[in-house]
């Protein structure tokens, strides 16, 4: 697709805008609707639109395999981490209330940082799974 | 909105390219999502547009670009093929006398509005102290099902990954000619 000027400056003009959008859904969670599941979902279509445009190739240069399986099991140990950080401090695991002092502020917290770590395996998950299908040699 | 659904899936099940059928389907899932924005479902509409919408067309896509796109035409009339058309038919008649004693929708007096849901609604926001309920019930009151979930996602892709996806370090090994003269 290296000939389509109109469709590479469009992508352009609209990576910006969809990651920031998928930071804001990620960040506003927990205020409007969406969260850490349609961030992420949001983050790798942004993604798959480059790996669309500038090939599989490039896009692999901005998020290279090594570095997205490390964010993949990342997002499941912040999670994790955020319940085993309940244990430590005396409450339960995934008890978000012990992390602060005032246990609503603990809430807002945990939530926000197990958000966090949906969001960014779910956007590894999606980024990776197209990065291998796209990736395929045709079958002649 | 049910009507356009119904029409949608028979035009998918009529369509004998593949390609086609993939577009109607991602249409079917933004009008699931459009049904769910009725019924007050934003979060839920939010996922399916995203994810049935977006994603599972582009993975589908992706799946057409390494497969034929045109359907084989099926065989002659079989009698076994009488077999599935009765299990889907009987499904069918079992889920809907399921249905028959179902509450009516809306009614406050279902046994799902009793249970938990009033007190997530009222205390929740004192509790959690963030105005998406929603959110707060997936990721605090039933956070080990998110946990859950999340790895179920993990566990996803690392299939794909390991189904599909070569790993550089260990290139597939290709069948030596000569093994198959011992055979």
């Amino acid at each position: 697709m290296n000939q389509h000027a109109v469709l590479r400056v469009v992508t352009k003009l609209l990576m910006p805008a969809i990651l920031l959008f998928a930071l804001y859904v990620q960040f506003h969670g927990e205020l409007g609707p969406g969260g850490g599941f349609q961030a992420g979902v949001i983050f790798g279509v942004g993604f798959v639109l480059y790996t669309l445009i500038f090939g599989v190739r490039s896009a692999r240069q901005v998020a290279p395999p090594g570095a997205l399986r490390t964010v993949l099991g990342g997002g499941v140990l912040i999670y994790a981490g955020v319940g085993v950080a309940g244990l430590l401090l005396g409450g339960n695991f995934l008890n978000y209330s012990v992390l602060s002092h005032d246990p609503v502020h603990g809430q807002e917290l945990g939530i926000q940082l197990i958000e966090l770590g949906v969001g960014t395996t779910v956007a590894a998950a999606i980024i990776s799974l197209f990065f291998i299908f796209a990736g395929q040699d045709r079958p002649e | 909105m049910l009507a356009f659904l119904v029409v949608t899936a028979l035009f998918v099940v009529q369509a004998r390219n593949l390609f086609v059928s993939v577009m109607l389907m991602g249409i079917f899932s933004l009008l699931v999502a459009g049904l769910f924005v009725e019924l007050d479902a934003v979060d839920v509409a939010f996922t399916e547009a995203a994810v049935g919408a977006g994603i599972s067309t582009v993975l589908f896509l992706g799946t057409l670009a390494l497969v034929a796109a045109k359907e084989r035409p099926a065989g002659p009339w079989k009698p076994r093929m009488v077999l599935p058309f009765l299990v889907v038919g009987a499904t069918f008649a079992l889920l809907v006398y399921g249905s028959l004693d179902m509450p009516r929708y809306g009614d406050p007096n279902a046994p799902i509005h009793g249970h938990v849901a009033p007190r997530y609604l009222e205390q929740s926001e004192r509790e959690i102290g963030i105005s998406n309920v929603v959110t707060s019930v997936l990721a605090s009151y039933r956070g080990y099902d998110t946990l859950g979930e999340v790895i179920v996602v993990l566990t996803a892709a690392l299939g794909v990954m390991l189904l599909i996806g070569r790993g550089r370090r260990f290139p597939r090994p290709r069948p030596r000619p000569n093994e198959t003269d011992l055979e």
